[in-house]
């Protein structure tokens, strides 16, 4: 039995240690907002912060997580979506599907807590998620609208 | 690839539970829908909201004046949930801040003789085609309302009026909510839906403004249950295979090997292409079918590639015989006569969908019930797919809602992997399993966006006037494989969508006259199918990046030579001419910056696009700006519409920048992400778009701007390098 401290309580899961955690989270502890989209590191939708930095969590092994390990999922971000990013996402109608957005949310919040007040070029280093939906303007709108700086206005 | 298409035979069978034949939308654009339906307009008869008083069947109102909106469409992320809200509670007259919507399941439509009318939601019909009978049925509710109120203070009902949801009588100076009067209201006689004089858009309050969306709340913080999060009690999960030579056959497999791995509940064997391995969590199921001895057999196809596929389309663009046609005057004579000709040949690959949200089905199979959790674009098609591959009358099948992680046209008519996951269920009755695919899977058997080439020749006069054009498609239908009836006499004309005579839905914008537009029908073994703008995607890159290359050679500048060619298309001429003024075609760039544009139509809608490029010394390119605009004759929310249009963009870069299917040994190599690229946010170009709706018409918004965003790009190309694009993705190509 692995211990996971997972939104802050400490749960124990029994699965391989080769389980990736994006699966302990949506299997084994039953929190679905991470999604599974590639499996290889590339599209991001399984992003959740570990020890505050944003990682894909597709490849974690369940073994290399330790008890210490801070993780923190969409479900643990904020209480009622209180988050600035949420707060914002929702100000600016970011989602279309939504499927990515759990993934979009967690980097651009990770990206917020290191640089408060990003330029375009942060924004485009640090949001490297993938939305079929092409819903990147109004993502990168929404960090700007989070960071304090105001939106651009999109008619609306 | 058995039963891929779910169409109306099961249906037929089950002709008491509709009065009306009706015919299951294969949701493919395009496609000429036929649908006879009840008139939605009346009271369900099998269900009654619980909290709340159903007016008639698009409205119920609880007491405290919450209005539930039905909603019969699937939300993917394109916006029509709240705009046919919108829609029903501008006629209604209700609060828009009480107002919430319920989604109808396809069992629930059927038990109703078809109350909600058509379910599929493709070719960007979600709102057009039901725009009339919702604002109907908001309209009849309202009235029901206030026929309610008046009886209740006993006065002529054109004394009352009404205003977000509260009826007043000024006279008497009364006032009453609509969750007072809603339980009598239920009880009157709906007046006649047709004769109902309905708003003019020009007076819309809620309708036709930038309203947020309805659906963003659980989509923040990880709440929201799409298809693939489902949990249910006593649940199984599955992970399949499908030999990845398309048409292949499962020879195979070694169960013992994968004997003793955790979780593992059976090794089963769907139909005769694929295996499956259930496990009681869907990580398990796949690690052990990645463990799998299995052994293909991989059938003749297995000798094909994207050469021989090439080759084969090579032989369609000089073929004698072709497969839909229009034309006027003799092209082919006009331009053998010209001063001056130009030729050239174009190509487009193969597309993936790639929605976020993988393909994934849940089943749940007992004696004499079977139930799905699927996301699909089209209910009733997974409805008839359920019942079709159970055997279980569709009387006894339901479908559950959830909203689609990303459609684009996969799930629609196309239900194979609802019939895959019927077949694995019936291995554990009674017990929900289910199936997910891997990325990999989900790339290796998608229906993808038809591969083509075209040739075009033009000839010009003196004064360098087009006098003829000679346009031969060859490529992949799609009809060919999903909708036979599609083909009449041999002839496909679906595959020159864009390129039509007839006005309304998808016609070219030039007049030239002498002209030939054919297509040869070349069919490889790679299964085909809808793709976000379907065929205007490739039909717009071939005639406008062919008509730059002719208004180059004429010395001509890019839109006044299109606009000598559209004195008859009045409405593509003035969306073109809203692009190029909004992007101020003819301006000085800065240096380094080229423009390219373009204009099309398709879904009822008119689309332009002006791109601003860089190409560096080193042959990178970068877009910097795309200006787009669309007339879809109504908006009925300009937020929605420019959300969809910015996500055109991203799409439709996407595929020209990387998008590409490459077949090797029968089956397809780009199987996720690090090769399939998706544009990311870095590379979004600033995107202004211009809506110029002319009030007169219903057109689409979910499809239609994609189109120009090739071609207006590679347009730039070509005049930031003085060479044209003829081949796509980008990638591929040196640009300098």
């Amino acid at each position: 039995m692995a211990k996971l401290n997972i939104n802050g309580t400490v749960r124990e899961v029994s699965a391989e240690a080769d389980t990736p955690l994006l699966w302990v989270i949506r299997e084994h502890v039953g929190l679905t907002g991470t999604k599974y989209g590639c499996g290889v590191a590339q599209c991001g939708a399984c992003s959740v912060h570990v020890n505050g930095e944003v990682q894909r969590s597709c490849q974690i092994p369940l073994g290399d997580v330790k008890e210490t390990d801070v993780i923190v999922t969409i479900e643990g971000l904020s209480v009622g979506a209180s988050h600035p990013v949420q707060k914002a996402w929702a100000a600016v109608d970011v989602p279309q599907c939504g499927y990515c957005q759990s993934g979009q949310i967690m980097a651009a919040a990770a990206l917020l807590k290191k640089n408060p007040k990003p330029t375009d070029k942060d924004i485009d280093e640090a949001m490297t998620n993938i939305c079929r939906c092409g819903t990147y303007q109004r993502i990168r709108e929404a960090v700007h609208a989070a960071a304090g700086v105001g939106t651009t206005g999109r008619g609306g | 690839m058995n039963n891929i298409v779910s169409d109306n035979k099961v249906l037929e069978k089950n002709m008491s539970l509709s009065r009306r034949t009706f015919v299951i939308g294969s949701a493919m654009a395009g496609g000429g829908l036929a649908l006879g339906m009840n008139v939605p307009f009346g009271v369900e008869e099998a269900h009654a909201e619980a909290a709340a008083t159903e007016v008639n069947v698009w409205v119920a109102i609880k007491p405290d004046d919450t209005c539930v909106i039905r909603i019969a469409r699937s939300e993917m992320g394109q916006g029509t949930l709240t705009g046919l809200a919108q829609l029903v509670a501008e006629e209604l007259e209700c609060d828009w801040s009480k107002v919430t919507t319920e989604g109808i399941t396809p069992a629930r439509n059927l038990a109703s003789k078809r109350a909600w009318g058509e379910m599929g939601t493709g070719g960007s019909r979600g709102i057009r085609t039901s725009q009339d009978y919702v604002r109907r049925g908001g309209a009849v509710a309202r009235m029901m309302l206030l026929q309610a109120a008046a009886d209740q203070w006993n006065v002529p009902v054109g004394e009352l009026t009404v205003s977000n949801g509260v009826i007043t009588h000024a006279s008497s100076n009364r006032t009453i909510r609509y969750g007072e009067v809603a339980a009598a209201a239920a009880k009157l006689t709906p007046p006649d839906a047709k004769s109902i004089k309905l708003r003019d858009p020009k007076d819309w309050k809620i309708a036709g403004k930038p309203l947020k969306r309805l659906d963003t709340a659980d989509k923040l913080d990880g709440s929201k249950i799409f298809a693939i999060d489902l949990k249910l009690p006593g649940m199984l999960c599955a992970a399949v295979k499908d030999c990845p030579v398309f048409g292949g056959k499962l020879a195979s497999y070694d169960e013992s090997k994968i004997a003793g791995m955790p979780g593992v509940k059976k090794v089963v064997k769907v139909k005769d292409s694929a295996v499956a391995v259930v496990a009681d969590t869907w990580w398990r199921a796949k690690k052990a079918l990645d463990a799998l001895p299995i052994v293909w057999d991989e059938g003749p196809n297995a000798s094909q590639s994207s050469a021989t596929i090439a080759d084969m389309l090579k032989d369609g663009l000089n073929a004698t015989t072709t497969n839909g046609d229009r034309r006027n005057g003799d092209a082919l004579k006009a331009i053998s006569e010209a001063l001056k000709k130009i030729e050239a040949v174009y190509s487009t690959p193969f597309l993936a969908h790639a929605t976020m949200e993988v393909m994934n089905c849940t089943v749940k199979l007992s004696a004499d019930r079977a139930d799905a959790w699927v996301p699909t674009q089209n209910l009733e098609a997974s409805l008839a797919a359920l019942s079709e591959a159970s055997g279980i009358p569709l009387g006894n099948c339901e479908i559950h809602r959830h909203d689609l992680g990303g459609g684009f046209g996969r799930r629609g008519g196309t239900q194979d992997y609802v019939h895959q996951a019927v077949e694995i269920a019936k291995a554990f009755p009674d017990t929900p399993v289910k199936m997910i695919w891997t990325r990999e899977e989900d790339q290796a058997h998608d229906f993808y966006r038809p591969i083509s080439q075209c040739k075009l020749s033009a000839g010009l006069d003196a004064e360098g006037n087009l006098v003829g054009l000679h346009v031969r498609v060859s490529g992949q239908s799609i009809n060919a494989l999903l909708n036979q009836k599609g083909i009449v006499d041999g002839r496909d004309m679906r595959q020159l969508q864009g390129l039509y005579d007839t006005p309304g839905d998808a016609q070219l914008g030039y007049d030239v006259p002498n002209l030939l537009i054919e297509y040869a029908m070349r069919n490889s073994h790679v299964p085909v199918g809808p793709w976000r703008g379907v065929n205007t995607n490739q039909n717009a890159v071939y005639m406008e990046c062919f008509m730059e290359e002719v208004a180059k050679a004429a010395g001509k500048d890019s839109l006044e030579f299109r606009r000598a060619l559209m004195k008859n298309h009045p409405k593509h001429l003035a969306v073109l001419n809203a692009a190029a003024e909004k992007a101020e075609w003819g301006k000085p760039l800065p240096p380094g910056i080229h423009r390219g544009l373009a204009q099309f139509m398709g879904y009822g809608s008119y689309s332009a696009a002006v791109a601003e490029v860089s190409v560096s010394p080193q042959g990178k390119l970068k877009v910097h700006r795309i200006v787009v605009a669309v007339n879809s004759g109504h908006t009925v929310n300009p937020g929605q519409i420019e959300a969809q249009v910015q996500g055109s963009v991203a799409y439709g870069l996407t595929a020209t920048l990387y998008g590409e299917m490459p077949v090797d040994k029968g089956r397809m190599t780009s199987l996720n992400f690090d090769s399939y690229e998706i544009m990311r946010l870095a590379e979004m170009p600033k995107v202004e778009v211009a809506l110029v709706p002319t009030y007169d018409f219903w057109g689409g918004i979910g499809e239609p701007t994609i189109c120009v965003m090739a071609p207006s790009v590679l347009n730039a190309i070509y005049a930031a390098t003085g060479k044209p694009v003829r081949s796509l993705p980008l990638k591929n190509v040196k640009l300098v």
